[in-house]
């Protein structure tokens, strides 16, 4: 692998990473909680994209063509998450965050065993959607670049950019900063908090979806715990930006992603994990709230 | 003053109790006609216990949220069984052997948590907890590249085999890890090993240092402003709980054959997250009672067969709703004082 080969490996991955910690983020600037289920639900929106596209997800279901498939784990998951928010984390708003924490870890635990038991533990081999004309690799000046990489990379940057979009003018967008920065406040604006925190695990979730049929195409070996490594890898991610601030989610996971796939490129493929995360240490150590993190100020 | 050290003096007296009791009774089932698979779970069950009270030291008494528990738990596991394989022909004594190996496993989790500590007391709640993460995954990685043998000194490398000495007589065998372990652990050890816990822990909390460390999770500004070392006080914590789960890490590996590093992974700290927050922090007696609940629970479920883990999963999100749900919380507060002013009545 030559130098460009890796940057664009690394930032490929890097973008499915920084889906993964926007989904992370917005839940926690939000809710103020870290969402552990949320790897899980990547996990979710993987399977039930490769069982109906492959037609087994029900028996009177048919098999769908890959887009319907991929639409489908999205709306699933937004479901999912609508749903997981509802019954498991509404009822604990006020509640002490740690309480929260342990039930996302429930819940994370669910979905997985779940998932054991719905699809077994044998590893599915994710289809691969991105070929054109046969071709899974396309030419470029030289370079060899796989059609998921590219893929991959657009995807990633249109929803950057649409989530900047939203957040900055709708006035979902606008409610749900409103909700981060003071819920009260927020509430005496005539703001439906929990509609916008609901919304906020719908579109997490969704992003979810597409990380998950990101993710396997890139990495096509899906079993229930797939979701894991990358989901606490996109939180590092999360933090490695500054939890909280969308556009640090996006840089924290783009690096992350680059620094990974140099680290085992150049470095050393088995302590890549921990090469990951001695970078985020120093970073925190040079930067305490994140790169992008607001700095704290304390009152006495 | 007195009546609050009568007040704890009894809360830790009912802890010893309750861990004395438990024990006799449990060795006395274990005599006559315990089912083999729960015996088995009896020292895995007391390292948990040392985990969840060691944990509940950084989260309940310190107030630092820590993700990364399990790291100390497999230093000391690798640290301990590595020592008590290398002193196999040295101390024939099996009891001597582990409590030898249980320091020497401490020992270096104390080390590691005085060198983790160093940044990570910097910083401040989440970030300080996935800088533990962090941590927790940089050991396993490290765990999963790292050779160790014994030839009359120890010899260690890391990535690939370079000690000199043929793969099967190393110690600790990279991803294979240790291998071929006389489990030395018993039921005893373990009970051993829980009350010298709740020793440490009852007395580091009253003493004048304990004061200072719950001053510190408490009000850290004004504990400063009074003079409290707030690094002082923190490391202390953190290094004494990160030792104490080495102990116990020592413990549990040498209760099996293998110990690998992947066990010690982020799964393993968050379920021992899990029994602190259900026990309720800063409360030892209930880290020890979830603990063993928690690790008999999937046993229990037996019957569930396939389903077990996902009831496992739904009681332990519905516990903490019932718990924690204000609406809940209060129809059963409501409840239980109406009970009681009718009672008064009577």
């Amino acid at each position: 692998m030559n130098i460009f080969d890796s940057l664009i490996s690394g930032i490929s991955l890097g973008s499915i990473y920084a889906i993964i910690a926007l989904g992370y983020t917005m839940v926690y600037g939000i809710a103020k909680m870290l969402n552990f289920a949320h790897g899980d639900v990547i996990m979710v929106g993987a399977y039930i994209c490769f069982y109906t596209f492959t037609g087994g997800l029900m028996s009177f279901l048919p098999a769908v063509p890959p887009y319907a498939a991929i639409l489908i784990a999205v709306v699933v998951c937004t479901l999912l998450g609508m749903l997981i928010e509802r019954l498991a984390y509404k009822p604990l708003r006020t509640a002490p965050s740690l309480a929260v924490l342990i039930t996302a870890i429930g819940v994370s635990y669910f979905l997985q065993n779940a998932a054991l038991l719905l699809w077994t533990s044998n590893p599915k081999v994710f289809p691969s959607f991105f070929n054109f004309g046969g071709n899974t690799n396309i030419e470029l000046g030289g370079l060899r670049i796989s059609y998921v990489t590219i893929v991959t990379i657009i995807v990633s940057a249109v929803i950057m950019v649409a989530l900047t979009l939203f957040t900055s003018y709708s006035k979902t967008g606008k409610a749900m900063r409103a909700c981060s920065e003071d819920k009260g406040a927020a509430q005496l604006m005539g703001i439906n908090v929990n509609t916008t925190i609901s919304i906020t695990f719908a579109i997490g979730s969704g992003l979810a979806a597409i990380a998950g049929v990101l993710l396997c195409s890139a990495y096509p070996t899906l079993v229930p715990t797939t979701g894991s490594m990358p989901g606490i890898k996109a939180f590092t991610a999360a933090v490695f930006g500054g939890i909280g601030s969308i556009p640090g989610a996006m840089l924290g996971g783009l690096l992350l992603g680059v620094i990974e796939i140099f680290s085992k490129a150049y470095i050393s493929t088995q302590l890549s994990d921990a090469i990951v995360f001695a970078v985020l240490i120093v970073v925190l150590l040079v930067k305490p709230t994140g790169l992008l993190g607001k700095p704290i100020r304390e009152k006495v | 003053m007195k009546l609050l050290t009568n007040k704890t003096t009894r809360s830790n007296t009912i802890t010893y109790a309750v861990v004395v009791i438990s024990f006799v009774l449990l060795q006395l089932w274990s005599g006559a006609g315990m089912s083999s698979s729960l015996k088995g779970m009896l020292v895995p069950i007391c390292a948990y216990v040392v985990m969840a009270l060691s944990l509940n030291l950084t989260v309940g008494v310190l107030g630092e949220l820590s993700l990364g528990h399990a790291g100390f738990m497999s230093v000391g596991a690798f640290t301990g069984t590595t020592a008590a394989m290398a002193l196999a022909q040295s101390i024939p004594s099996d009891g001597l052997r582990l409590a030898i190996a249980m320091v020497v496993g401490a020992l270096f989790a104390a080390i590691a948590g005085f060198l983790i500590g160093i940044p990570v007391l910097r910083l401040r709640g989440d970030y300080l907890a996935i800088v533990t993460l962090a941590f927790g995954e940089i050991i396993k990685s490290i765990f999963t590249n790292l050779y160790v043998g014994f030839d009359g000194g120890l010899r260690v490398s890391l990535l690939s085999n370079q000690t000199g000495i043929a793969d099967n007589d190393l110690i600790i065998r990279g991803p294979m890890g240790i291998g071929g372990i006389t489990k030395i652990s018993t039921f005893v050890a373990g009970f051993v090993l829980i009350m010298l816990t709740l020793i440490v822990i009852f007395n580091l909390v009253n003493s004048r240092s304990g004061r200072a460390i719950m001053a510190l999770r408490d009000n850290r500004i004004a504990a400063e402003s009074v003079g409290i070392p707030v690094t002082k006080y923190k490391m202390m914590a953190f290094v004494i709980s990160a030792a104490l789960a080495g102990a116990a890490g020592t413990l549990f590996g040498l209760n099996y054959s293998t110990v690998v590093a992947n066990k010690f992974d982020f799964n393993t700290s968050i379920l021992i997250l899990v029994f602190v927050v259900l026990g309720g922090q800063g409360r030892m007696l209930g880290s020890i009672i979830a603990a063993a609940a928690l690790t008999i629970l999937p046993e229990v479920l037996r019957e569930f067969a396939d389903y077990r883990m996902l009831v496992y999963a739904i009681v332990l999100i519905l516990v903490m709703i019932f718990t924690n749900n204000p609406t809940i919380k209060g129809f059963f507060t409501r409840l239980f004082s109406k009970k009681q002013e009718g009672g008064a009545n009577q």
